[in-house]
């Protein structure tokens, strides 16, 4: 008998071998088996990306955000970065007997500041309470559909000599809610990242064509989103660590309990792949956005190593960058 | 960061690389193990053999205390942790180790309790939270964490904290490094010492490696211009001895206060090596005054005799033998994901550090 582990739902490796053997094998068809942030479907002559997460971190406030604006963040960034302007989204709720009401109102508030924020509409959803114990709080589901303005993002893009950009200083989310979680303080406060990207990318996509590919780093951080990128291209990815944006807070708290910013789940970041000549004005149009001030190209892409990322470190070394492995830190998202 | 960038500066890596290159003579091949498993993992993170000459040949040591636990321990680990009533605390690192048959991060989604705590205070406050469960603290690691771990048997016997015991698999390094000295079968010109040992036990009881066996020793950093300027001062000893790059921290007495400690609650006994087998004198069990806080005395449990998978060769990695891609089972059968050895999963394990990071 085998039995599900933390590990099996980390964002990393095992999460792509469980998705592969258990659910892909079953549901397999040619709109889930592109493996994308939203499906993209057609009605009629209408292009619509569809998508869904669940939200279930842990604590379910924490600073910079809790888990009401996440759930709807989350699902807006996973259509944003398909090409779709989110419109729709469902909520349901799974709530743990003995909430306090005044908790819940808090959440719910925030989901319905959020979608404005994002200009979304919540047009559906589902409430359930289980007993104490068969749930932490609240756990939450979003789905959202969007229509799809830009439909040609794809990892078959990739050319060698591409630039790799990230929209800001990586793993603010996770270090916020672990940091939150573990009472553990440091010089400074680290607020989560989580934001709507949609504003930044229409810009980006507007400002030019030759963007190739889009993905927000969420579970496994960047590396992981740069492994998945890169596996299936015939290019590789070198990343240039000494550029990589991550405050100070972040820095010291990896320091302190082992971890590396490259893993860090980000919930208000992207990873933007794009000719090398269209690298500044994907820049100037990243950085006009509060969300993409702290834009950098950390990153290109090359013929060598195919299939692969390779680190040139702080040091001056050379290494592998590989997907997360393990179960790096559960429920942050 | 203060106090840690610097120890990664570009500009000093690079002049630290040209000064190793102007150092070593083409015709020879440099072997040096680095003892300490954080060594090998900044090694490989840093991506620093790539900075090197080819002729210098960095060994990865026994000094991860996670690889060297022997699966016999996670069988005894997991026995208790199915026993009614029990809380295993546990470092973080031995959730995904194999046992013989199963291991901790298993029998955690199967519903034994088991919990991940960063320190021996975090084990004490749970055992305060749950006065009618058992808390075992699985203690594991060198001279290095063994200190908290007698403070906090200390601290169990002055509170009268009945429900908190320790399964000791404590280690010590020196009588490990002897036996690989000894050993002859891995041609080792040097050695960079873990840091943080010798931050507890000082640098006397190395004093063997250069006297009894002409070997050179530098206690080392972990920031890559530690482990650069280490290499460079092996490379740049006339005769061998044992000296400290690690200054910042240690001074050759190590921590006096630490050791009495250590002392008063263990004592010196045999232990058993993954892989590698049983070493006189290289570990410590818990004096019999404190028994009581002895796990396995506590805990009766009958165990099944331990398994190991033949094809492993984990014991040769550890000795700096083999390299963990000689392995047969290696990134195949043996990967993060699903470990045959420890030295696979654990976070200073040279298996991990080549299969995350690469040879390249």
């Amino acid at each position: 008998m085998t039995n599900i582990t933390m590990a099996d739902g980390s964002g990393g490796s095992q999460m792509h071998k469980l998705i592969d053997s258990v659910f892909l094998k079953r549901f397999s068809n040619p709109i889930l088996n592109q493996k994308k942030d939203s499906a993209i479907i057609k009605i009629g002559d209408k292009k619509i990306a569809f998508t869904t997460d669940s939200y279930v971190v842990k604590p379910i406030f924490f600073p910079g955000g809790d888990i009401g604006s996440l759930a709807l963040y989350g699902t807006v960034n996973d259509l944003s970065v398909c090409g779709a302007r989110p419109l729709y989204i469902s909520v349901g709720a799974v709530i743990e007997e003995g909430l306090d009401r005044s908790v819940l109102d808090r959440i719910v508030d925030s989901m319905a500041r959020a979608a404005s924020t994002a200009e979304v509409q919540i047009v559906t959803g589902d409430t359930k309470v289980v007993e104490r114990g068969a749930c932490d709080k609240i756990f939450i589901n979003t789905s959202g559909i969007g229509e799809v303005y830009y439909d040609d993002l794809s990892v078959n893009n990739l050319m060698a000599g591409d630039c790799v950009i990230v929209s800001g200083p990586i793993g603010d989310h996770a270090i916020s809610v672990i940091s939150k979680r573990e009472g553990i303080a440091f010089d400074t406060l680290v607020k989560s990242d989580s934001a709507p990207l949609y504003g930044m990318i229409r810009k980006v996509l507007r400002s030019s064509k030759e963007v190739r590919f889009m993905r927000d780093p969420t579970r496994g951080g960047v590396a992981t989103t740069l492994n998945e990128i890169a596996s299936p291209a015939k290019f590789g990815i070198v990343v240039d660590e000494a550029v990589v944006p991550a405050r100070e807070g972040v820095r010291q708290a990896c320091e302190l309990l082992g971890l590396d910013p490259l893993y860090l789940a980000c919930e208000g970041r992207v990873i933007i792949i794009a000719a090398k000549g269209a690298e500044k004005d994907i820049l100037k149009a990243m950085r006009s956005e509060k969300v993409g001030r702290g834009s950098r190209t950390i990153g290109r892409v090359t013929e060598d190593n195919p299939g692969r990322v390779i680190l040139e470190t702080v040091s001056g070394g050379k290494r592998i960058l590989g997907m997360l492995s393990g179960d790096q830190l559960p429920r942050i998202c | 960061m203060k106090y840690i960038d610097e120890f990664r500066s570009l500009t000093l890596t690079k002049k630290l690389a040209e000064q190793i290159r102007r150092s070593v003579d083409e015709r020879f091949e440099y072997r040096y193990m680095e003892v300490c498993g954080t060594h090998t993992m900044a090694i490989f993170k840093f991506g620093l053999r790539s900075l090197l000459p080819a002729n210098i040949k960095l060994l990865s040591g026994p000094g991860c205390p996670v690889c060297v636990t022997p699966n016999g321990y996670l069988d005894r680990a997991i026995a208790i942790a199915k026993l009614p009533n029990v809380i295993i605390a546990t470092f973080g690192d031995m959730m995904r180790v194999p046992g013989s048959r199963s291991s901790l991060e298993k029998e955690r989604a199967s519903g034994r309790e088991i919990k991940i705590v960063y320190s021996t205070d975090d084990a004490i406050d749970i055992a305060g939270r749950n006065p009618d469960k058992q808390v075992v603290f699985l203690g594991v690691g060198f001279e290095t964490t063994v200190p908290t771990v007698a403070a906090s048997i200390l601290e169990a016997k002055r509170e009268g904290i009945a429900n908190y015991s320790v399964l000791s698999a404590h280690k010590t390094m020196p009588a490990a490094l002897e036996s690989i000295a000894s050993s002859g079968d891995n041609l080792i010109d040097g050695f960079l010492l873990p840091g943080h040992v010798s931050a507890i036990i000082g640098t006397k009881p190395y004093g063997f490696i250069s006297k009894k066996y002409g070997i050179g020793a530098v206690v080392a950093g972990f920031e890559p211009i530690d482990i650069l300027q280490s290499i460079l001062m092996l490379l740049r000893q006339s005769s061998p001895r044992v000296e400290v790059q690690y200054r910042r921290v240690i001074d050759s007495k190590g921590n006096p206060l630490a050791r009495k400690i250590v002392n008063r609650v263990f004592e010196e006994s045999p232990a058993e090596w993954r892989g590698i087998g049983r070493i006189a004198r290289s570990g410590l069990r818990i004096r019999r005054e404190f028994s009581d806080f002895d796990a396995a005395l506590r805990f009766k449990v009958k165990l099944a005799p331990a398994l190991e998978n033949k094809a492993c060769i984990c014991g040769m990695v550890l000795r700096g033998m083999k390299r963990p891609d000689e392995c047969k089972l290696f990134g195949n059968r043996c990967t993060p994901e699903r470990p045959v050895g420890s030295c696979m999963v654990s976070g200073e394990g040279t298996c991990a550090a080549y299969y995350k990071y690469g040879n390249i």
